[in-house]
């Protein structure tokens, strides 16, 4: 079984994870158990899908949070994809799903992040990162979760500035 | 100037941990080349022409003389001895070992320096105008904003990894000397309505291959939502702006394509979600931010006194007056005035300056100006806060170790890039044209008599020179493997800011100091009196310099 990070710890991954459709999104099949799914297959099947509680949701880089919108409340899981490493655009919808819509569900990384991204990530409220290169010693890479222990930015992890602490 | 408190030190002692093991990894064949790539540019870290390139920020220009001192200590000991001032106020080292960055990241850490993001795709390096604090016009001092936009900027998680590079400037006042309009964003500090502190936002100016003058989206923005907004911006671009196509990736053209109205509507709508949050500014920070700059210890002198007596020494010494004149400005505090140390001397590439000439300069700042100095955008060094009556002196030094040329804002103070003698971007060399120009222009008292003429080189397109904002702006292209250059007339880069019009078809390198002659020559028979040069280019127009260019020799 194919491992990730979660938390901080290398965990199997029992996720399967559903490509973009070809087809019609609405016609697309969604095998039981626990899966993610394209977005546009969620907006497409989000009546049927909803019942499940093993449905998660993956947005691609040039799908913003706001797509998502309310829907994420109710999910277990929203993973975030990198179709590569320095398509930057991910950060943004992590942060908004966790600030706007108070997603408290596992929001993950997938795709070609690269370890050395991990500690703003998870500022960003990422929690589980599954490199698409299973390669990578997760042990080894999990020590980048805290190249920092200081911060500057308000950001999910931490939404004081600096500045406020500083100043208490 | 900032202090680090023990929060400042402590984060930046994290990030010169995570390189050096990044480096490590990198050196062992655990991270690719492509994946170390952003991570080595964040570090300040070029792979040039010849050698690396190493980027040292100087936040907002300022300098004490412990950090020139240990600059003078890395150029010797890492380096060749030499390093130079960049247009965007930083330091840069030509030949450092990538095995040695580390150990220059942490002695640079330890004297409050480092090479955070002054390069990659993310937030730069904040700029802003190198007469802070002591500028007769100014309106409110940026330098306490500048320190806070630089903690918000520094290791930002959400804008590690943008389109592209992202450069943010700050004014003060009523003349701006930061060339705001063409930064990614622009600020302008302004007093609201009602006297209170507040900024005019700037977004999408820029130079390089489609230069813009920014759009003005937002007027007095009340000072304590700044980070709130500019993170609306951030987040704006970091989602829309194109991943596609490189060249097209910057915010001016997201801006562009948008309209600056659409684009506006778009970050007043994320900024809603922001505004009033933990990221408001409290009056505790600002009080914090500004208690570092405040006035130096001024002792009270009679200016008008000490306005004599320089009077008297100019009266003696022709070249004492001129320097004067060219090298020294106003200050806000009587009886004391700010010297622009010249980077310029010809034959010396501009803005080159070596460790014992740094070690001079930190020398010069503890007699004479309270310790700092300011790196300029044009390439110089300012010291703020000189005696008028100090100022005999300190030019006499200034003449030994080379610092006096009297040509601050003339045509032989050239901004140029480095070109291609050093970057391997490059479709041309600047510096030789830059020493062929000052060459040309030999005449001391001819140039003084010309006048304020800003005369900028960039080895191409990326236009690090800042060529388009020049009132006489060159360009390094490249015409089937021959270096050419192409000449643009009437840029400026203060606050009526414009851009150059490309004169004609480029010349060889050995034709640029006629061509340059014969631009001044046609200024030189049309100026009225004392007019500037922009204003007579402005009056007339390009075609007299066109036609006289490229006359036919008869
Ligand atoms: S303008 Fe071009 S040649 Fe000059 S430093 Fe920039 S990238 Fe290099």
């Amino acid at each position: 079984m194919p491992k990730l990070v979660k938390d901080g710890a290398v965990i199997d991954d029992t996720w399967t994870l559903l490509e973009k459709p070809e087809g019609e999104p609405a016609e697309a099949e969604v095998p039981t158990g626990a899966v993610i799914v394209p977005l546009s297959v969620w907006q497409a099947q989000k009546d049927t899908l909803a019942q499940r509680p093993d449905v998660g949701v993956w947005l691609d880089s040039d799908e913003t949070a706001d797509q998502l919108g309310e829907d994420a409340a109710h999910l277990p899981l929203v993973a975030v994809n990198f179709p590569v490493f320095a398509d930057g655009r991910a950060f943004t919808t992590a942060r908004v799903l966790r600030e706007r819509y108070d997603f408290q569900g596992e929001l993950r990384a997938v795709g070609h992040f690269i370890r050395d991204q991990l500690c703003y990530l998870r500022r960003c409220g990422v929690n589980a990162f599954a490199f698409a290169d299973q390669s990578i010693n997760l042990e080894e890479a999990a020590q980048s979760l805290h190249d920092f222990s200081e911060y500057y930015q308000a950001s999910v992890d931490q939404p004081l500035p600096l500045f406020r602490r500083r100043a208490s | 100037m900032y202090i680090y408190d023990d929060h400042d030190h402590t984060i930046l002692r994290q990030r010169v941990a995570q390189f050096r093991d990044q480096t490590r990894r990198y050196l062992a064949g655990d991270i690719p080349d492509e994946h170390f790539l952003p991570l080595r540019l964040q570090n300040g870290l070029y792979i040039q022409r010849l050698a690396p390139m190493l980027r040292i920020n100087v936040p907002y220009g300022m300098l004490n003389s412990t950090q020139l001192r240990t600059l003078a200590h890395i150029t010797r000991t890492y380096d060749k001895g030499y390093c130079h001032v960049s247009t965007r106020q930083n330091i840069q080292l030509n030949w450092p070992e990538l095995e040695e960055v580390p150990d220059i990241l942490a002695e640079l850490a330890k004297v409050e320096m480092h090479c955070t993001q002054s390069s990659g795709n993310c937030i730069r390096n904040i700029t802003s105008d190198q007469f802070a604090g002591i500028a007769e016009d100014e309106v409110i001092d940026p330098r306490p904003y500048c320190e806070i936009l630089r903690q918000w900027s520094s290791f930002h998680p959400e804008f590690a990894f943008l389109p592209r590079k992202f450069k943010i400037a700050v004014s003060g006042s009523e003349r701006d000397r930061a060339a705001i309009q063409v930064h990614d964003i622009g600020l302008q500090l302004v007093r609201d309505s009602e006297g209170k502190t507040a900024f005019n936002v700037y977004v999408g100016g820029g130079l390089g291959r489609t230069p813009v003058i920014g759009s003005l989206i937002r007027e007095a923005l009340p000072q304590e939502h700044i980070l709130s907004y500019l993170e609306a911006i951030l987040r704006i671009y970091n989602q829309f702006g194109r991943r596609d196509n490189k060249f097209k990736a910057r915010i001016k053209i997201l801006v562009k394509a948008m309209t600056p109205e659409v684009f506006a509507e778009k970050v007043n709508a994320e900024w809603a979600h922001l505004k009033d949050g933990y990221n408001t500014l409290i009056e505790d920070e600002i009080a914090r931010a500004k208690s570092y700059f405040t006035e130096p210890a001024y002792e009270v002198l009679d200016d008008g006194e000490a306005q004599q007596a320089l009077d008297a020494q100019a009266a003696e010494s022709v070249a004492f007056g001129k320097w004067l004149q060219r090298n020294v400005r106003g200050h806000k505090q009587p009886g004391y005035a700010a010297v622009t140390l010249s980077l310029k001397p010809t034959g010396v590439a501009p803005g080159d300056v070596t460790d014992k000439q740094l070690e001079v300069i930190a020398d010069l700042a503890d007699a004479f100006s309270f310790g700092e100095v300011r790196t300029t955008h044009e390439q110089n060094i300012v010291m703020a806060d000189v005696k008028k009556a100090d100022l005999y002196a300190l030019w006499q030094k200034a003449k030994v170790a080379g610092f006096a040329t009297p040509n601050i804002g003339t045509l032989t103070d050239i901004i140029a890039c480095p070109g291609g003698d050093f970057c391997s971007l490059a479709n041309a060399k600047s510096i030789p044209i830059a020493e062929a120009i000052q060459r040309q222009f030999d005449d001391l008292d001819y140039v003084y008599d010309l006048g304020d003429i800003d005369l900028n080189i960039s080895g191409c397109m990326n236009a690090c020179g800042h060529h388009h904002v020049g009132h006489i702006g060159i360009l390094g292209v490249d015409k089937k493997g021959e270096e050419f250059y192409q000449v643009q007339l009437g840029g400026n880069a203060a606050n009526d800011a414009s851009l150059g019009a490309v004169l004609g078809p480029a010349f060889k390198s050995e034709e640029m100091p006629q061509v340059v002659q014969k631009i001044i020559d046609v200024y030189v028979d049309n100026r009225n009196g004392d007019e500037l040069f922009i204003d007579t280019f402005r009056r007339i127009g390009v075609a007299p310099f066109k036609e006289r260019v490229y006359a036919k020799a008869s």
